[in-house]
C-alpha cells in the first residue's frame, strides 16, 4: 500500500543514504537518474562529487572507503554510465572495497526493448560485484538498500550494484529503516574455531624459523586488526613481510619488518618465505604476483591461513590450518592464548633465524645507482618521502614502475595511508583516488604518485579537482615509456620494444594550468627538494612532471613464474659471498 | 588451479585425476539465481556435465539446483566455497563425498520404425521398465528414468532401431536416510 504521502523511490534513495551515514557521494547525471538527482538538488547533508567520467566516481569512492573505513558511494546512470563504472567495480571486488553503485535504468516497461541508453547492468556486473539488483518493486527499495549496505561492508567486503527504472524513482512507496538487518542466506563469520587457534599458537610457539606474511584483509579489518597484529607479532618477535595492499598495517620502521613481498618484494622478505619453516597469513591471499611459481612456493613450511573468506583457503596453494574468521576477532583469541598459555618463541633458533635474515638483508636489494645529473625515479620516491612524513599524509598510486617504487621507498606507518590497485592493477586509478581521499581528509596532504602513461587515462578528474578545491597532488614519474611493460620486453621478449614509448606526451606544466591546477616540473636531483617543497606548499591541485631516468628497471624482480629464490637483483645490489649464495638456495 | 606455475611463461602440463561429484545447491529463488551459478562456473572454467533446476518450496521461493560436475579434489572444494559464496545460496552439500545420494534422470526418447524393429525397441522398453506415453502407428514416445548409465544404455540400443531424439532432464539427486540435506 502506498499513499501520496510516502516518499518516491528516488526519496527513499536518499533517505536510505542518510540512513547509513553517507556524506559524500561520487556521480555524473543523466537521463534515467534525474528523479535523483533532482531528490538530492532538495536535498541538505549529502554533497555530491560531481566527476568527469564514470570510471573517475568509481575510483573516487574506493579511495574514499579505504582511507576512511566507510562505503563509497557512486551514482550514475543507465547504459553509457554503467558500463563505464565497471573498472572500477572490478578494481574493487579485486581488493575488497566496499562500494555501493546506484545505477538508473529505463522504466521497468522498456527494459528489453533495446531502449535508448539501456544496458543490462545487472548481467553486465553481476561477475564484477558481490551481489547486485534490479530493482522493479518501490516497495522492495528500502529493503535493497539496506541489504546492499549490509552485504558490501561486512564479511569479505566488496562492490554491490542497485539498478533502479526511472519510472521506480518515480513512483512512492513506504519507507521502512535500516534496523536489525539480517539476510536469510548471507551470514559471515567474524570470530575463528577456537580449537584451530588453540592449535595454531602452539605452532607459532614451536617454530624455529617463522614468518607473519599479511595482507590487506588486516586493513580492511579495520584499525584494531593492525593493533592486535603489531601487538601479536612484537610478542613473538617474528619477522613480518606484507603484500602490496597490506602495507601500513605494520610500521616500516620497526625492526621486525622485512618490507613487501612479492614479485618486486625485497629479497629478505622473498628468501624469508622461501626458508620459513612455519608462515602465518593473514588477510592475505596468496595470489600469483606474491607466490611466483607455485610448485617451488615455500617448499619447506608448514602454513596457517587466516582469511575471513572460506574460498580464499587452499586456492592456490595448500595449507595446513585454514582459519576462516575476520583477523581481529582471530588474532585477539591468539593474543589471548598465547598469553594464557605462557607460550614463548624459541629465543635461540629464533636469533638463528634472525642472522639468517640479517645476512640477506645485508645485500641492500633496493640500492639503485645514484646520479647527478638525472633524477632517478627511486631517489625522487625517497626525497618525496623524506619532505612528507612528518605529515598526515595519503598516497595513492597509478599502477607501473612508479607504484612499485612507491611500495619500495615510501614507508608506511599507518593502514589506510596507502591505496593502490592491486588485484585488477588499474592504470587510472590514482589520481580519482586521491580526489576521494582528498574530499573525505579535507586538511591532509593527498599524493598520487603517478605514471605519465596511467596518470592520461584518467586525468580529466584534474578538472574535477578544481572544481571543488581538492588541493591533490599528482606526482608523475615520467620516464616518457609505460615502464612496466618496457621492463618486461627487455628481460622477456628480447628488448623489442614493441609500442610503449609514448612518442607524444602533453606538456604537462601547460596542461595543469589548462585545467586551472598548478604546472610545476623537475628535470635535475639538485632542484628537486625546492619543487617538491613548493608542491606541499601551495594549496591547490598540482600536477608535477617529475622527468626521470628513462631507462630504469624496477628490482628485484621475481619474474613471473620463477620461484622466491631466483630473483633478480639490480646492479646496485652488493654481491652475495659464497656462504650467502648457499644460504640462499635454502 | 592448483600447482599451476602462475605464468604464461613457464606453462606446464600438469594432469591431475578429475573426479565426478553430484552438489545439491538450496538457493532462494530470486532474479538471476541460474545466472550467478552458471556464471560463477563458466568464468572460473569449471565444468558442468549436467545442471537441473525447480522451485521447491512455493511459500518460501526456494529453489534446488543439482550440479554435476568434475575436477580435481582441490578444484571440486574451490567451486563449492566459491557456491556459497553467492549472496542467495543457503546451502551446498556434495552428494558423492559428503553425504552418499541417489541419482536419477527423466528422459523422453522418440523412436519410429516398423515390422521387426519396432517389435525389439518395444520389447527393450520393457526390460529397461520403461514406458510408453505417445505412440502412432509408426512411432513411439518412451518416458525412462533412471541413473545416467540406464539411460545412455537404453539411447545406444535404440540408435539401430529408429531413433529420432531424445530429451533428457539432467541429474536430480537427493541424499539417503531420514535427513535433509
Ligand atoms: C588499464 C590498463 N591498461 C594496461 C595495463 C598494462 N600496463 C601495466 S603497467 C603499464 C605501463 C604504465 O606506464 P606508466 O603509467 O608510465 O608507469 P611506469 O611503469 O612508466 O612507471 C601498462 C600499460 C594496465 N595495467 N592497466
Ligand atoms: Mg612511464
Amino acid at each position: 500500500m502506498s499513499g501520496p504521502q510516502d516518499p518516491t523511490g528516488a526519496e527513499i534513495v536518499i533517505r536510505a543514504l542518510k540512513d547509513h551515514g553517507v556524506r559524500h557521494i561520487f556521480g555524473y547525471p543523466g537521463g534515467a537518474v534525474l528523479p535523483i538527482y533532482d531528490a538530492l538538488f532538495q536535498d541538505e547533508g549529502i554533497e555530491h562529487v560531481l566527476v568527469r567520467h564514470e570510471q573517475g566516481a568509481t575510483h573516487a569512492a574506493e579511495g574514499y572507503a579505504r582511507s576512511t573505513g566507510k562505503p563509497g558511494v557512486v551514482l550514475v546512470t543507465s547504459g553509457p554510465g554503467a558500463t563505464n563504472a565497471v573498472t572500477g567495480l572490478t578494481d574493487a571486488l579485486m581488493d575488497s572495497i566496499p562500494l555501493v553503485c546506484i545505477t538508473g535504468q529505463v522504466p521497468t516497461h522498456l527494459i528489453g526493448m533495446d531502449a535508448f541508453q539501456e544496458a543490462d547492468t545487472v548481467g553486465i556486473t553481476r561477475p564484477c560485484t558481490k551481489h547486485n539488483w534490479l530493482v522493479r518493486d518501490v516497495r522492495d527499495l528500502p529493503r535493497i538498500m539496506h541489504e546492499a549496505f549490509y552485504i558490501a561492508t561486512t564479511g569479505r567486503p566488496g562492490p554491490v550494484v542497485i539498478d533502479i527504472p526511472k519510472d521506480v524513482q518515480f513512483k512512492r512507496g513506504p519507507y521502512v529503516g535500516p534496523s536489525n538487518i539480517k539476510h536469510k542466506t548471507y551470514q559471515p563469520r567474524v570470530k575463528g574455531d577456537l580449537k584451530k587457534i588453540e592449535q595454531a599458537v602452539e605452532m607459532i610457539a614451536a617454530a624455529k624459523r617463522p614468518v607473519f606474511y599479511t595482507g590487506g584483509g588486516v586493513i580492511n579489518s579495520g584499525p584494531l586488526a593492525s593493533q592486535l597484529l603489531r601487538e601479536f607479532v612484537r610478542m613473538t618477535g617474528y619477522p613480518i613481510t606484507s603484500t602490496l595492499m597490506g602495507l601500513g598495517a605494520y610500521p616500516a620502521s620497526d625492526k621486525q619488518w622485512l618490507g613487501m613481498l612479492g614479485m618486486h618484494g625485497t629479497y629478505e622478505a622473498n628468501l624469508a618465505m622461501h626458508g620459513c619453516d612455519l608462515m602465518i597469513a593473514v588477510g592475505s591471499r596468496f595470489d600469483d604476483r606474491v607466490t611466483g611459481r607455485i610448485d617451488a612456493f615455500s617448499p619447506n613450511s608448514k602454513k596457517i591461513h587466516i582469511d575471513i573468506d572460506p574460498s580464499s583457503i587452499n586456492k592456490t596453494v595448500r595449507v595446513d590450518l585454514g582459519i576462516v574468521g575476520d583477523c581481529a576477532f582471530v588474532l585477539e583469541d591468539m593474543i589471548r592464548l598465547w598469553k594464557a598459555k605462557l607460550l614463548k618463541p624459541d629465543r635461540s633458533a629464533l636469533s638463528a633465524w634472525n642472522m639468517q635474515i640479517d645476512g640477506w638483508r645485508a645485500r641492500n636489494c633496493l640500492a639503485y645507482k645514484p646520479s647527478a645529473d638525472v633524477i632517478k625515479p627511486q631517489y625522487a620516491v625517497e626525497r618525496l618521502y623524506e619532505l612528507t612524513k612528518g605529515r598526515d599524509t595519503y598516497i595513492s598510486t597509478e599502477v607501473g614502475q612508479h607504484q612499485m617504487w612507491a611500495a619500495q621507498f615510501y614507508r608506511f606507518e599507518e593502514p589506510k595511508r596507502w591505496m593502490t590497485s592491486g588485484g585488477l592493477g588499474t592504470m587510472g586509478y590514482g589520481l580519482p583516488a586521491a580526489v576521494g581521499i582528498q574530499v573525505a581528509h579535507p586538511g591532509s596532504l593527498v599524493i598520487d604518485i603517478a605514471g605519465e602513461a596511467s596518470v592520461q587515462m584518467t586525468m580529466q578528474e584534474l578538472s574535477t579537482a578544481v572544481q571543488y578545491d581538492l588541493p591533490i597532488k599528482i606526482f608523475i614519474l615520467n620516464n616518457k615509456y609505460m615502464g612496466m611493460v618496457r621492463q618486461w620486453q627487455q628481460l622477456l621478449h628480447g628488448g623489442r620494444y614493441s609500442h610503449s614509448y609514448s612518442e607524444a606526451l602533453p606538456d604537462f606544466v601547460k596542461l595543469a594550468e589548462a585545467y586551472g591546477a598548478v604546472g610545476i616540473r623537475a628535470t635535475n636531483p639538485a632542484e628537486l627538494d625546492d619543487k617538491i617543497k613548493d608542491m606541499i606548499d601551495v594549496n591547490r591541485p598540482v600536477l608535477f612532471d617529475c622527468v626521470v631516468d628513462q631507462n630504469e628497471n624496477c628490482f628485484p624482480m621475481i619474474p613471473s613464474g620463477a620461484a622466491h629464490n631466483e630473483m633478480i637483483l639490480g646492479d646496485a645490489a652488493t654481491d652475495p659471498t659464497v656462504s650467502e649464495a648457499g644460504k640462499v638456495l635454502v | 588451479m592448483p600447482n599451476q606455475p602462475g605464468s604464461a611463461y613457464f606453462l606446464v602440463d600438469t594432469k591431475e585425476k578429475e573426479i565426478r561429484t553430484t552438489l545439491s545447491v538450496l538457493v532462494d529463488n530470486e532474479a538471476g539465481v541460474l545466472a550467478r551459478v552458471i556464471g560463477l562456473f563458466s568464468g572460473r572454467g569449471y565444468n558442468i556435465e549436467s545442471l537441473t533446476v525447480a522451485e521447491v518450496d512455493h511459500l518460501d521461493h526456494t529453489s534446488r539446483i543439482t550440479i554435476v560436475t568434475s575436477g580435481t579434489p582441490e578444484v571440486l572444494e574451490q567451486i563449492r566455497h566459491q557456491l556459497e559464496r553467492l549472496v542467495p545460496v543457503h546451502k551446498v552439500v556434495d552428494l558423492s563425498t559428503e553425504k552418499p545420494g541417489i541419482e536419477r534422470e527423466m528422459a523422453l526418447i522418440k523412436v519410429a520404425g516398423a515390422g521387426e524393429k519396432r517389435v525389439e525397441a518395444m520389447r527393450l522398453s520393457e526390460v529397461f521398465r520403461a514406458r510408453i506415453i505417445d505412440t502412432t502407428h509408426s512411432s513411439f514416445v518412451f518416458e525412462l528414468t533412471g541413473t545416467q548409465q540406464k539411460i545412455d544404455a537404453f539411447v545406444d540400443l535404440m540408435k539401430p532401431l529408429g531413433l529420432v531424439e531424445v530429451s533428457r532432464t539432467g541429474v536430480v539427486a537427493i541424499s539417503r536416510g531420514a535427513e535433509a540435506m
